[in-house]
């Protein structure tokens, strides 16, 4: 499971150099909405696995972190086509057409209507 | 040596014959678990509507007051989420695949009438 | 004055077992740039989540692809066992194990398939399809199943296999490995594959691990990992080495590949010696609590990561799965800029792309 840190986004790119100068990988990026905006940042070494977790209430603009690990390119289009995030500095920048899905932001959670249409699934659709 | 495995190869299939079957001429026999499609017996279905709610594809339908169960062969992906948990051990997984269809449509398959009590001689 | 021109390649390419699409621009025969677009595949499982209870999810984790399917379901229901801290009996874990070595041997064999038909070696492709056809007879004995298992579930499996067909399997070993053997002594001796692929495709092991780089990609390059050594499932009773090459390049993947194949054999061996009696299934209780895991498995590909988070109803809250090819891609363009035109095929599938479980 791993160790988790919860950090604020300007601490972001100061820590994420710091770990790949400790020799960390970058294992993955991605984002969970259920009624806040969480980031996970996940890294990992001989099998330790430390995540960066940005908490939120509303939804964040982040730096992207391409300098330091020039892989990431391909998960903040992903949170960005997926969730809208507006990630500055993409070394590749699809611009929202990574995936080129029907829905925009497809895994947003709309805020409930006026005129009630909530669904027995619990979660906004 | 590499060089001395072809001769031994082209003899070897001139004994054997070739690895690949004549499908769909000849077929290979299905395994015993293979998962091919479901059948229901509806003599001892209770239409309890267990398989309707454990189906992950919504494929199955049963209606208790017409007493018909159904099936969308082409939503079915034979997971068996049906057939295990079944009470009345109506339902089984046969091992042959059903024939392609030439246009959708679903498997209606009707409870049959009880015999009357007290049956007439002859 | 070199000319430039503007090749597309994909998404529909007799190479490519699944649709992406690179524009390739090319300066004489060398390429100097390559885009990649994908989205060909995209379905957007993962938020299937809200129509599907978790325990229906595992019929969906287990389609995200075909060649990787049984080690994505088994993560999904791991990932689901360890948010809500089930405990799955002994037997399942190492029958989980078996299925997912064989698993392993049918992507690989798959793999090495599709490179021979890339390199235009086409009866050498039909030989390493035919071994996997003997893998997937034994799957579908066991499981029902070629592709698509049904098999694992949180809490264990739902089949069991019994001693009989056990004995059976660990019979038919000796044969795999004389079927592999002639196949993988074309592959690693074979003068036509090795002009094709020596030298093609060198990553340094800095390189790979600035690119983040997993499975038989790093594992090539010298860097030594394998998910399996965190002891998953049986792992931790078998212990596992990592197959590491240092040759860097395509001809070093092929070996690493070749390497694990006979690594499988092995495995599947003392998974059938060492396999305990009882229970396979424990039944699941109530919904997943609020909270998250991450499971990490070791896909034939490389690292696969899966992530849940429970919000206590029983419909997942997110399932996320981070594939090795997601975390390969980056390379295979840094490797497809600079080389040429010809050998852009054998790249794009030396990192053993599946694009489906990329994109989901």
């Amino acid at each position: 499971m791993g160790e988790t840190i919860p950090i604020d986004v300007v601490e972001l790119l100061p820590r994420v150099k710091d770990l790949r100068d400790r020799g960390y990988r970058l294992v993955q990026i991605h984002c969970v909405q259920p009624s806040h905006w969480e980031l996970n940042y996940s890294f990992d070494k001989d099998y330790g696995l430390v995540t960066l977790k940005i908490v939120t209430p509303a939804r964040p603009d982040l730096p992207s972190v391409s300098d330091f690990f020039p892989s990431a390119f391909l998960y903040e289009n992903e949170i960005h086509e997926l969730f809208g995030i507006e990630v500055s500095g993409m070394s590749i920048d699809y611009k929202g057409h990574l995936y080129e899905g029907r829905q925009a932001e497809p895994f947003v959670k709309k805020p409930p209507e006026a005129a009630p249409a909530e669904g027995a699934s619990g979660g906004g659709r | 040596m590499w060089e001395f495995r072809i001769p031994g190869l082209l003899l070897r299939w001139l004994a054997r014959g070739p690895a690949t079957r004549r499908y769909p001429y000849v077929k290979r026999p299905p395994f015993a678990a293979t998962r091919g499609s479901i059948s229901n017996d509806m003599g001892r279905c209770t239409l309890c509507t267990l398989c309707q709610k454990r189906c992950p594809t919504d494929a199955i339908t049963v209606k208790r007051q017409e007493k018909t169960w159904s099936i969308d062969r082409l939503r079915c992906t034979a997971c068996r989420a049906c057939v295990d948990p079944c009470p009345a051990k109506s339902l089984a997984m046969l091992p042959a695949w059903t024939d392609p269809p030439l246009k959708k449509s679903v498997d209606v398959y009707s409870k049959p009438e009880a015999a009357p009590k007290g049956a007439p001689d002859a | 004055m070199a000319q430039r021109t503007c090749i597309p390649y994909g998404p529909q390419h007799p190479v490519l077992p699944e649709p992406i699409h690179f524009d390739l621009l090319l300066e004489d025969e060398k390429i100097v740039d390559a885009v990649p677009s994908i989205g060909y595949i995209h379905r957007g499982l993962e938020m299937l989540t809200r129509d599907h209870d978790f325990m229906s999810m595992a019929y969906v984790a287990e389609r995200i692809c075909g060649i990787c399917s049984f080690i994505h379901g088994m993560g999904y229901c791991q990932a689901v066992e360890g948010l809500m801290g089930v405990e799955v009996p002994e037997r399942a874990l190492w029958l989980r194990t078996i299925w997912s070595e064989l698993s392993r041997l049918q992507s690989h064999t798959l793999w090495l398939g599709l490179l021979a038909d890339a390199m235009g070696f086409e009866s050498l492709f039909m030989h390493s399809w035919r071994v996997r056809e003997l893998i997937l007879d034994v799957f579908e004995e066991t499981t029902g199943g070629r592709i698509i298992f049904n098999v694992c579930t949180p809490g264990g499996v739902r089949r069991d296999i019994d001693a009989q067909t056990l004995g059976r399997i660990a019979g038919l070993l000796p044969r795999f490995r004389r079927e592999i053997d002639a196949v993988a002594g074309v592959f690693l001796h074979d003068a036509s594959v090795k002009a094709r692929l020596a030298g093609i495709g060198s990553l340094s092991r800095e390189e790979a691990h600035a690119w983040g780089c997993v499975g038989p990609m790093a594992r090539a390059s010298g860097l030594s990992f394998d998910m399996r050594q965190t002891g998953y499932a049986a792992y931790g009773r078998l212990g596992v080495e990592p197959v590491v090459e240092t040759g860097c390049d395509s001809m070093a993947r092929v070996a690493v590949r070749v390497r694990e194949l006979y690594q499988s054999l092995d495995l599947i061996g003392r998974c059938i010696k060492e396999i305990p009696a009882g229970d396979v299934l424990v039944k699941v209780a109530g919904s997943p609590p609020a909270g998250e895991f991450y499971a990490r498995l070791e896909q034939p590909r490389g690292e696969v990561v899966y992530y849940v988070q429970g919000n206590g109803t029983k419909f997942l809250e997110r399932f996320r799965v981070r594939t090795p090819t997601f975390a390969n891609i980056p390379s295979m363009i840094h490797l497809i800029k600079g080389s040429r035109l010809s050998d852009v095929a054998l790249l794009v599938l030396t990192i053993d792309p599946c694009i489906s479980c990329t994109e989901r």
